[in-house]
């Protein structure tokens, strides 16, 4: 017996998916390789302690009983309440450039009125900008490629301005270097700058764990420990899906979360057909500090920090192993909970370069962990209050680990620069979702799966 | 089912997938869009929610006839005729 269909990946969007499939009572397995769900945006405990793979923040915030916006839509496709997620609103953050730092918080006035005092000469501008991002219509499945940088230029004439302004939007984030289609960085916009972060106070597993819930309440599937070793196909058409142990799957349709590339390896060499994209390469290493009480009595109130050591933010593929001019420090502490963590934690998150940590041999991939944590801490330590004397354990991961455990080339965090925004492949029933079909961050990979499911499947 | 009844499994839907909504006073004749925040996706859930419900199939071409709850229950009063609404 068929399913109706099979997804590839239980992250965010292939939950999603899957939810919306199982709701309207289609029968669909979900199939991840790994030990537990989430994918990109995980969870995981290490010496006593829980952590979150991805998170930093929920992006699109929206405060209960919103009627608009991504955070509403998703809630309301897939039939969960503003409740559901838990989520609390930040603190405010920074952008923190060497002449000037600009605070934000969740709506727009308080950016607005940074923009004022540290660049009077063009808060017109910003108004002006504000008014066409929150009027701007993006539609969803068309490319009309229009660089931010150059709409950016036609609004300031503050060079310095336009790094700041991008520098979160890229971080949170861009699959492309530097730039991104004005579409993107309207999205990216509205989601960090007009509506803001937020967080559950358990992570990101309180929301896996509802999406988890709501599948298989629905009559949903879910197997773990089962990655795909191939998709079989004839004649145009997907047929079955091949584990790694052999067991095959018949299915009618597949959704992959697993990426383009990655997706299209599992078709096998009989295809001869270039690749459409190339492998994205924005990746990064993170070091995760635990310490003994909260990050606010050593004097770091801020949620997020980006920070940048020049006027001019580089937003690539490192030479170095890591980028060390720019970063970002997440306090997961620093949310509007209604109670504090029990324990201090701060990430410091850099650009990495993929080939460098996915080829060393084990031995000296401890030892490089060590060298450029320290190394990334120190400049770090240049935007938030000295911390280290409070630090009781530390994990570091980089693209190596997200490589092992998403399966993603590069270990790449945000897929190719090159999305496939119509999600479909060459197979008729071969659909993408996630980060390589458009959309990014929880939100939007949520979107993501909701999207390629109703296009396709629901008619 | 009478259109009373008919309304009610509308309204019913519009609650389950907008349940932030304030549903009490809609008015029949003005689309439903205009009254609360309904896109494509949420219409596209409504058409959804009779077809898991009801078993009926809406043709896209007749998407239009649904603009207003008064089209709506006239549109589904032949195919609901024989149904049962819930309690």
């Amino acid at each position: 017996m068929a399913y109706d269909a099979v997804i590839i990946g239980a992250g965010m969007s292939g939950l999603a998916a899957g939810i919306r499939l199982a709701y309207y009572e289609k029968s669909v397995c979900i199939l991840e390789r790994h030990t537990t769900i989430g994918g990109l945006n995980s969870f995981y405990r290490l010496r006593g302690r829980n952590h979150d793979v991805g998170l930093h923040a929920v992006t699109n915030y929206a405060p209960p009983g919103a009627k608009t916006g991504p955070l509403s839509k998703v809630l309301r496709q897939l039939r969960l309440r503003w409740d559901d997620f838990g989520l609390s609103p930040q603190r405010f953050s920074t952008v923190a450039f060497p002449d000037c730092t600009l605070r934000f918080s969740n709506g727009i006035d308080e950016l607005t009125q940074q923009v004022r005092q540290h660049f009077p000469a063009e808060i017109d501008a910003f108004s002006r900008l504000v008014t066409h991002i929150s009027a701007f219509e993006v539609a969803s499945f068309e490319k009309c490629p229009l660089s931010a940088r150059a709409v950016l230029a036609d609004f300031f004439h503050d060079a310095l301005l336009i790094e700041m302004l991008m520098c979160p939007l890229l971080f949170y984030g861009s699959a492309s270097p530097n730039d991104m289609d004005f579409s993107q960085f309207a999205i990216m916009f509205r989601s960090i700058f007009l509506e803001g972060f937020a967080r559950p106070f358990e992570g990101v597993r309180r929301i896996l764990k509802v999406l988890v819930r709501r599948f298989k309440e629905l009559g949903g599937e879910l197997r773990l420990r089962s990655g795909v070793r191939a998709i079989e196909s004839r004649r145009g058409r997907a047929t079955a899906i091949v584990l790694d142990d052999g067991e095959t799957i018949e299915t009618d349709n597949i959704i992959s979360s697993a990426g383009t590339l990655e997706t299209l390896r599992l078709l096998g060499g009989a295809d001869d057909r270039p690749a459409p994209v190339e492998a994205g390469n924005i990746t990064y290493t993170e070091s995760i500090y635990s310490l003994d009480r909260q990050p606010s009595e050593l004097g770091h109130d801020a949620t997020i920090v980006f920070y940048n050591d020049s006027p001019k933010f580089t937003y690539e593929m490192p030479c170095e192993p890591i980028d060390l001019r720019s970063g970002i420090i997440c306090s997961p502490n620093n949310f509007e909970y209604e109670r504090p963590p029990e324990e201090g934690r701060i990430r410091i998150t850099a650009l990495a370069n993929p080939a460098h940590w996915l080829n060393l041999p084990p031995e000296q991939y401890e030892r490089e962990k060590n060298y450029w944590g320290q190394r990334l801490l120190e400049s770090a330590l240049r935007v938030i209050p000295d911390f280290r004397h409070a630090i009781v354990d530390t994990d570091f991961f980089t693209p190596r680990t997200i490589r092992k455990f998403t399966g993603h080339l590069n270990g790449c965090v945000y897929g190719a620069a090159e999305k496939m925004s119509n999600g479909r492949t060459h197979l008729e029933n071969l659909y993408l979702c996630g980060n390589d079909q458009g959309l990014l961050g929880i939100v939007g990979t949520l979107m993501s799966g909701i999207s390629v499911v109703n296009a396709y499947l629901l008619k | 089912m009478n259109p009373d009844d008919i309304r009610r499994v509308v309204v019913d839907i519009l609650e389950r997938i907008a349940p932030d909504e304030d549903l009490t006073r809609l008015k029949d004749d003005v689309p439903l869009r205009e009254q609360m925040e309904l896109d494509s996706m949420d219409f596209l859930d409504i058409v959804m929610e009779l077809r898991k419900q009801y078993r009926i199939q809406i043709p896209e071409d007749d998407y239009p006839r649904l603009s207003t709850m008064a089209g709506t229950v006239d549109y589904l009063s032949p195919l609901l005729k024989g149904a049962q609404a819930s309690a």
